[in-house]
């Protein structure tokens, strides 16, 4: 039996019906159009799903759609604004931080994260916020001195 | 160095804003009108005879449109190289591992085609699974493929000079064994794929693939099409890594789905299924024997090696080769001996990884190597570079080193890493340690046997003179391909790197062999240098006509036309251009004549502004069995100086600093090389500490997860000091060659050789766990 839920995605707002066993992760994908948000073991090990869920990261393959009822989510479809790229995301263009970019829209919602708790992370926090998203490609280095190199900009 | 506006520089990549934004579509992020969901019924037992399968109830549950077998998908075999095409789309009498595949079902959603599946019922006769490859060797072993009854599915014996004289002739010679285990490639993106099969006979397959043109040719001999009537795309793709560079069962069965409904059909691996799947690193079983004169020369290397292959030869016939030929250089090497043996045994089949059958050797050999330099009192940067090949040398078994920036590698290494302050002067529990590597810039030949050219490219100028469209089949699958073949067109054409829009991965733009064997950049970089050229000089012809001016006077640079023997007045043509833009924004003006007024004039004078180009390796060394693997028209190299930190008590190791050097050949994009250079290294950490496909007793994966099977996390690498080497390859378009897979040769064994240089123990067993440097040192102190 469906449920009814409300969700607040990118500010704006939707009324769903869900089924009870459809994960977050799901729903923003095959219901609501938002493929940003990737898949990529679909049991929380590789944080590729990561939304902003009501100012904290979540996996949103662990999080079940009626769970997030009434919740406010930022999905990467939300980050930029217009053509206009998040600091966070102009700092992965411009130091090379993506490859295959599977992880991408993952990991800039974990950094953007920790830029808005913690606008001067020091290059060990940075590394642990983004612990939980994994990437095969990059060897991390330069994600991690897109997001230094963000916090400065973020200061200005 | 000649000086270059658009390539050697540190350009955005092309698709960075769409990757950066979610924008990227990838395969599984597809959805066609009346689309169904495909799932894989795959065997729960390792080895077993399929004494029947009964499907009826499945067809029957609602919401299912069709279900099909080997019965309906026929028993063409296929498989990576003709000459040992072993798979079928189904199993029809035995399964032989783990996730080997039976059925597929079509159905309106996943749940309902999942809930088919577990509705199909599969009478077995199981047999004996034979996990171990040397159990499957044993005399009166059950054979896995009735057409290999003692399972060694493929043999290669090698001699080049004569080792056993050589050995003779040495002051020291030594015998090491080394072992690595079956890795994944743990690209973060799962297989995926929709078939789109339409009412006038045109099969459509989007694909996550490292090779469209491979899956285009498999799918047209396995469902028996004409090739022209299947196109194979490649949207984005989450990384591949050697494990996509071949066609799957997932894609034949959502095709044969898709023709026998005429629907679109999407099927989608879980992380489980990619682990399932496999096609990943082997694992290498080696014994190596190293002679050497006293002052440290080296004369003679034999090398054994048993390969783990799993169920099916995959990629493995060339991995079997790869696991000899990439010895020798880039040392100075006569005589070298290899007899290689690849097992068949019931687990998930193994293929190609970055570094190609190569990686398990190279860190035996250079750990053994710095033994060596160890027995003859060598600093193992001397011993390295006393043995060193350089440009123009050849190898033993006929590789052309036609560039070879191997012996700068070393040196810049070892004066950035302070090696000489550092080794063998550092505390008790800190260590350094070197090593060198090289790989091919392409494989020499395509995997099937053919005088087919390996990458075309097009490049067609828009109507309005704007925009350089460059179409090719080449596969970005995250290394950065759009990037490289676009600053080179744009560089060869002389436009700016925002007028090029490529279009790339889709088997109607041409040929290209794909992603795989670190090919790209080298091979489609010349078809795609080409085709820029053969516009260039159309443009400049229809200029040349027009203005007088012979064509030699004239070029293309930057976005303008250049008139090498000073003014011209082109204001004819100028005038000619605004007429025909009238209305339009941004009017020409200015000193120069622009490139798009120059193609708008070559369009109104010639119609179509096309210009191809097309590569194929020249006549390459080698005429021996086995040539084919291992010859290229260029080879990359490294050098790498590893610290870390051991744990005396718990025999836990730190990473700390990793300085890496490669030959390039010539950087089109600093930025993407490092980074191949610094992913390349993180893989080569993860297969050093921890990754490590686990079996229980039945054959079956058990830590098919990331939160099991770990890879390096951003707690795990350090940052790496990356210095690239240029050394101008005359084979490759701009003087370019590889970075992609030669990069993480030296990874694995300067970590074992800094293990060493800390904690004074040997570890030939990979993964070099906690407790496998315990029990070494355990065994140390007795």
């Amino acid at each position: 039996m469906k449920k009814l839920i409300t969700l607040t995605i990118n500010k704006r707002s939707y009324e769903l019906a869900v089924a009870p066993n459809k994960t977050l992760a799901q729903v923003l994908r095959e219901e609501l159009n938002l493929p940003g948000t990737k898949i990529g073991c679909g049991i929380g090990d590789c944080g590729a799903c990561t939304v902003i869920l009501d100012g904290r990261t979540v996996n949103s393959c662990l999080v079940l759609a009626v769970q997030a009822n009434g919740s406010e989510i930022t999905t990467i479809e939300g980050v930029a604004e217009g053509q206009n790229l998040h600091p966070v995301q102009q700092a992965f263009v411009d130091h090379g931080a993506i490859q295959c970019g599977f992880c991408t829209p993952g990991m800039v919602l974990s950094a953007k994260n920790l830029l808005d708790r913690n606008p001067r992370p020091t290059e060990s926090q940075i590394r642990e916020a983004l612990s939980g998203n994994l990437c095969r490609c990059t060897g991390y280095q330069k994600i991690v001195e897109a997001v230094r190199a963000a916090s400065g900009a973020a200061k200005k | 160095m000649k000086k270059y506006s658009i390539i050697n520089t540190r350009l955005q990549r092309v698709d960075a804003r769409a990757k950066v934004t979610g924008d990227a579509r990838y395969t599984d992020d597809l959805s066609m009108p009346d689309m169904l969901y495909g799932a894989l019924l795959q065997s729960p037992l390792a080895h077993a005879r399929i004494e029947k399968i009964d499907t009826s109830k499945a067809k029957k549950l609602f919401g299912v449109s069709e279900v099909v077998t080997a019965e309906e998908a026929g028993l063409v075999k296929f498989g990576v190289s003709p000459a040992r095409y072993d798979e079928t789309i189904f199993c029809s009498d035995k399964v032989r591992y783990i996730g080997d595949e039976i059925a597929a079902v079509a159905a309106v959603d996943l749940e309902t085609a999942l809930e088919a599946i577990s509705m199909i019922k599969v009478d077995y006769e199981e047999l004996p699974p034979l996990l171990d490859a040397f159990d499957a060797i044993r005399e009166g072993a059950p054979a896995i493929h009735d057409d290999f009854p003692n399972n060694i599915g493929a043999e290669v014996h090698q001699e080049f000079g004569d080792v056993e004289e050589a050995f003779k002739t040495c002051d020291y010679v030594r015998t090491d064994k080394f072992i690595n285990k079956k890795q994944d490639g743990a690209f973060l993106e799962p297989q995926s794929c929709v078939a789109v099969y339409d009412f006038n006979g045109n099969l459509t397959l989007y694909t996550s693939t490292q090779s469209p043109h491979y899956v285009q040719r498999t799918l047209a001999m396995v469902l028996g099409l004409p090739i022209g009537k299947v196109r194979v795309i490649k949207p984005y793709v989450g990384g591949g890594f050697g494990p996509k560079a071949a066609a799957n069962t997932l894609e034949l069965a959502a095709c044969l789905l898709s023709i026998r409904t005429g629907r679109p059909v999407k099927m989608t691996f879980t992380r489980e299924q990619v682990f399932w799947h496999s096609r990943a690193r082997h694992q290498f079983f080696h014994e190596l024997t190293t002679g050497v004169k006293k002052d440290g020369t080296l004369v003679a290397l034999k090398n054994t090696c048993y390969l783990d292959g799993g169920a099916y030869s995959s990629f493995g016939i060339a991995t079997i080769y790869y696991a000899g030929s990439l010895l020798g250089a880039p040392y100075k090497l006569p005589n070298m001996k290899y007899d290689g043996y690849r097992i068949y045994t019931n687990k998930p089949a193994n293929g190609a990884q970055r570094g190609h059958g190569g990686v398990a050797a190279r860190a035996a050999w250079e750990q053994q190597l710095d033994i060596i330099a160890g027995e003859l009192g060598m600093d193992p940067v001397d011993f390295r570079l006393k043995n060193i090949m350089q440009k123009g040398d050849v190898t033993c078994n006929d590789f052309n080193m036609s560039s070879l920036g191997m012996k700068e590698c070393l040196e810049a290494v070892k004066n950035d890493s302070g090696w000489t302050k550092k080794k063998g002067k550092l505390p008790k529990g800190k260590g350094i340690g070197v090593a060198c590597g090289f790989f091919v810039s392409g494989a020499g030949f395509p995997i099937y046997r053919s005088e087919t050219f390996h990458a075309t490219a097009m490049i067609k100028v828009s109507e309005d003179g704007g925009t350089v469209n460059l179409y090719t089949a080449s596969a970005e699958i995250g290394q950065g391909s759009d990037t490289i073949l676009t600053q080179i067109a744009a560089e060869a054409l002389g436009v700016r790197y925002d007028d090029v829009r490529i279009s790339s991965g889709d088997t109607d733009f041409g040929i290209d062999l794909g992603a795989y064997s670190s090919r790209q950049t080298l091979m489609s970089g010349h078809a795609v240098k080409q085709a820029a050229e053969n516009v260039k000089q159309q443009i400049l012809e229809v200029l040349s006509g027009k203005l007088k001016i012979p064509i030699q006077d004239m070029d293309i640079k930057g976005g303008v036309i250049i008139f090498k023997k000073g003014k011209v007045d082109f204001s004819g043509l100028r005038a000619n251009y605004i007429k025909e833009h009238r209305g339009w924004t941004d009017p020409p003006a200015g000193d120069y004549l622009t490139f798009t007024e120059a193609a708008r004039i070559a369009y109104l004078e010639k119609g179509v502004v096309v210009g191809g180009g097309a590569y194929k390796p020249g006549e390459l060394g080698g005429k021996y069995k086995g040539a084919a693997v291992g010859t290229s028209p260029a080879y990359g190299c490294s050098a790498q100086v590893v610290e870390v930190t051991v744990d005396m008590e718990t025999g836990k190791v730190t990473v700390d600093n990793m300085t890496d050097a490669h030959d390039c050949g010539f950087a089109i994009n600093r930025t993407n090389v490092e980074g191949q250079m610094q992913g390349s290294l993180s893989m080569g950490l993860g297969e050093a500490l921890f990754e490590e496909i686990k079996f229980d007793n039945k054959g079956r994966v058990i830590n098919p997860t990331f939160g099991e099977y770990r890879i390096p996390t951003s707690l795990d690498m350090p940052n790496v000091k990356t210095i690239i080497i240029e050394s101008d390859e005359p084979n490759g378009p701009f003087g370019a060659k590889e970075v992609g897979e030669g990069a993480i040769m030296p990874t694995i064994p300067a970590i074992l050789n800094a293990i060493y240089d800390a904690a004074g123990v040997r570890i030939s067993e990979l993964p070099v766990t906690s407790e496998r440097v315990f029990m070494a040192l355990k065994k140390n102190k007795k």
